[in-house]
């Protein structure tokens, strides 16, 4: 396990940040022990390995800001809303949930909080945070806007052209690539055209940012600092980060043993989990056991409170199929 | 009443509905430029400065997606194509991403946004830059689809579309732009999904969209000399359609042709005779007949574009065959064509 560095940021802020990843992972791992009940029938693209990117860039964001997911949502959606209790209740297809259920884990949207959607096309949602980009530097001067999606979805037409147009109109916009090296079983290898992303978004007339550190508090960090650049110099960032996908790319099992995966790879990114990495910092900056184990504790109730709840909750009726295919104003 | 074009009264209602509402801001290929789309969106980067009407790079997939995030966060973007044929490439986000995402949010979710495109005809514009993909949209649920045929329908729909909760299409015929007719001066609304009898019969129904409609009326003109009285409906919003006054107007003649500015098969046309085969088979005194495109790529020539495109001729020659009539004298009647530009009156 690789030693983290101490924190350079308050004792609060870096017990918040372990909160809200644990709060991810722990989420996860119900879903993991729960889906074979076949209670939850949506797709699952799993965030486990993943999480310090969107709990890093949406506690940077700070509420001041919108993000919109790739279908890899449930980092993000937790991260940006802290809600698992909507969580689950949509994954369950319940009226509890975002969506009555008819969103699934795909579509996970919560927007009063910032988070305007997510979505099974891949790369589609990177232009609608350029819009709320745009919106937000006439409406709200200082909130921005980001879009999440994998190094896969950069292989995409409109990830380019949405570059090109944020670039040249100057928006708040955040582009946040998960570089897990994966689209699908694919490599990047295989797939670019070109040796190194970051080298050709640096011809763009926006800032790029790059870590590969998977520690939360690092990214937070850098997140932080393409915000306040973007703010004053008025142009987008573009932030890769690399990461690595610990689960098969849908559904909730291990995979360590396909094919396309390397065993070194899998151990490297293993020893420096996020989750882990955070919480042997709390340790080591002299927080004590008894205290975190209590923290989690009280995460993992709560948890169970909100997969009770969405199991007591209803199904939609058939009167609610035909609901919010139009908008119908107050 | 003041007498004003189709692209002056669609340049009226964009200025009035900016001045009306700050959120509203009208973007697209060459939309500030000035020509202004038709003329159109003349003037308007000018007055309201380019945050509020501004040019984009050539990117319809990514521009259209950012209409949807601008319009999540209460703003009222309209989109606009000088081809509605450039649509296609904005179909993943209008049919994947906008037309759904009130839905998939739980209904709350206002999606306040229009994407305006110029269709049909113009002269050789062969088979990329003359679509009118009427059935590519109605065909998708959660969106709003209008084809005006008169300047006072285009302002007062379009500005119904703006104030719309939902993604609203907006398809404008081309030569439409220079047609003339009577619009008020005041800015207002007509609703959308209320349909217009542009002309009342008892003899044959005749339903037609956008350009069409101005082909009906004028074929209905000519079929009333020779004392044959067809109704005229303009759906004006081809989703959701106003089937109301069509069941009834059918009910009453018996008989119904459909005249559709688009290929029929798969069509709007293919609606509406399914759902008025449905409602009124007992009274349908004959079969519907559909006109529209023919079932080709539009070519370039001239002379085939005239057998490409169904004009008022082609009504009047359908309608004499569903009623058992000869075929009259035309020699000599004033076709529309994009040389012989016809101003009024409507
Ligand atoms: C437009 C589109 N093409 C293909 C797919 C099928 N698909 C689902 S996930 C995926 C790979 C995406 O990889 P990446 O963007 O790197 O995201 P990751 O899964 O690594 O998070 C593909 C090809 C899709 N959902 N959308």
């Amino acid at each position: 396990m690789t030693a983290p560095s101490a924190s350079l940021l308050s004792a609060d802020l870096s017990l918040s940040l372990y909160k809200t990843l644990y709060m991810t992972r722990r989420c996860e791992e119900t879903i993991v022990r729960i889906y074979p009940e076949d209670n939850m029938k949506t797709p699952m693209h799993m965030s486990m390995g993943q999480e310090a990117v969107s709990v890093g860039v949406c506690r940077a964001i700070g509420g001041n800001g919108d993000v919109i997911a790739s279908y890899r949502s449930h980092a993000t959606y937790l991260a940006q809303t802290e809600d698992h209790g909507s969580f689950f209740g949509e994954l369950h297809g319940r009226t509890n949930g975002t969506a009555d259920g008819k969103s699934g884990s795909m579509h996970l949207a919560d927007i009063p909080k910032g988070m305007l959607g997510s979505t099974g096309i891949v790369s589609a949602g990177i232009p609608v945070a350029m819009g709320a980009a745009f919106a937000n530097k006439q409406k709200s001067p200082g909130r921005v806007a980001a879009a999440f999606f994998g190094d896969g979805a950069t292989d995409e037409g409109v990830f380019w052209e949405t570059l090109n147009a944020s670039c040249a109109m100057k928006l708040p916009m955040m582009f946040v690539c998960e570089d897990n090296d994966l689209a699908v079983h694919t490599r990047k290898s295989e797939r670019q055209g070109f040796n190194s992303l970051v080298e050709v978004v640096r011809k763009y007339k926006c800032d790029v940012y790059e870590d590969d550190t998977n520690d939360v508090e690092s990214i937070y960090a850098l997140t932080r600092k393409a915000i306040e650049k973007m703010i004053s110099s008025g142009q987008p960032a573009f932030l890769n980060i690399k990461t690595y996908r610990y689960l098969e790319p849908c559904g909730t099992m291990q995979d360590s043993d396909a094919p396309y995966r390397r065993a070194e790879e899998d151990a490297y990114w293993k020893g420096r989990d996020c989750v882990a990495l955070q919480r042997k910092r709390l340790l080591a900056s002299g927080l004590a056991e008894k205290d975190l184990l209590k923290v989690e504790g009280d995460i993992n109730a709560a948890i169970e409170k909100s997969v009770a709840a969405a199991k007591a909750a209803p199904h939609p009726g058939a009167d609610l199929l035909s609901y919010g295919v139009f908008y119908e104003t107050p | 009443m003041r007498r004003l074009n189709f692209a002056d009264a669609i340049n009226e209602c964009l200025d009035q509905e900016m001045a009306r509402d700050p959120s509203v801001f009208v973007y697209g290929i060459g939309v500030p430029d000035f020509k202004g789309i038709f003329g159109t969106t003349v003037g308007l980067a000018e007055k309201y400065g380019p945050n509020r009407c501004f040019d984009t790079p050539l990117a319809e997939d990514s521009m259209t997606g950012f209409a949807l995030g601008a319009a999540l966060k209460g703003m009222r973007p309209v989109h606009t194509h000088i081809r509605a044929d450039f649509l296609l490439l904005t179909l993943n986000q209008i049919v994947n991403m906008i037309s759904c995402h009130n839905y998939m949010t739980g209904g709350h979710t206002a999606v306040p946004l229009v994407v305006r495109a110029i269709i049909g005809r113009g002269w050789g514009q062969g088979a990329q830059h003359s679509k009118s993909l009427f059935s590519y949209f109605t065909h998708i649920p959660g969106l709003k689809v209008v084809a005006p045929a008169t300047p006072r329908d285009g302002k007062g729909l379009l500005a119904a579309a703006i104030r719309d909760n939902n993604p609203v299409v907006f398809l404008e015929h081309r030569w439409l732009h220079w047609i003339e007719g009577e619009v008020p001066e005041e800015s207002y609304e007509i609703p959308l999904g209320v349909a217009q009898i542009m002309r009342p019969g008892s003899d044959l129904t005749l339903v037609a969209t956008s350009w069409m409609v101005i082909e009906a009326v004028h074929a209905g003109k000519i079929l009333a000399d020779s004392g044959i009285n067809v109704e005229i409906i303009d759906p004006r919003t081809l989703a959701p359609m106003d089937m109301d006054p069509i069941l009834a107007s059918v009910r009453k003649t018996g008989r119904l042709l459909i005249a559709d500015y688009d290929w029929l098969n798969s069509g709007l046309s293919a609606e509406i005779a399914a759902n008025v085969g449905a409602a009124c088979f007992g009274t349908l005194k004959q079969p519907i007949e559909r006109i529209g495109f023919a079932p080709t790529p539009c070519p370039t020539v001239r002379t085939l574009e005239n057998h490409f495109y169904p004009n008022a001729e082609t009504i009047i020659r359908t309608v004499e065959k569903m009623l058992g009539r000869p075929p009259m004298d035309l020699t000599g009647v004033d076709f529309f064509s994009h040389e012989r530009r016809f101003r009024g009156p409507l």
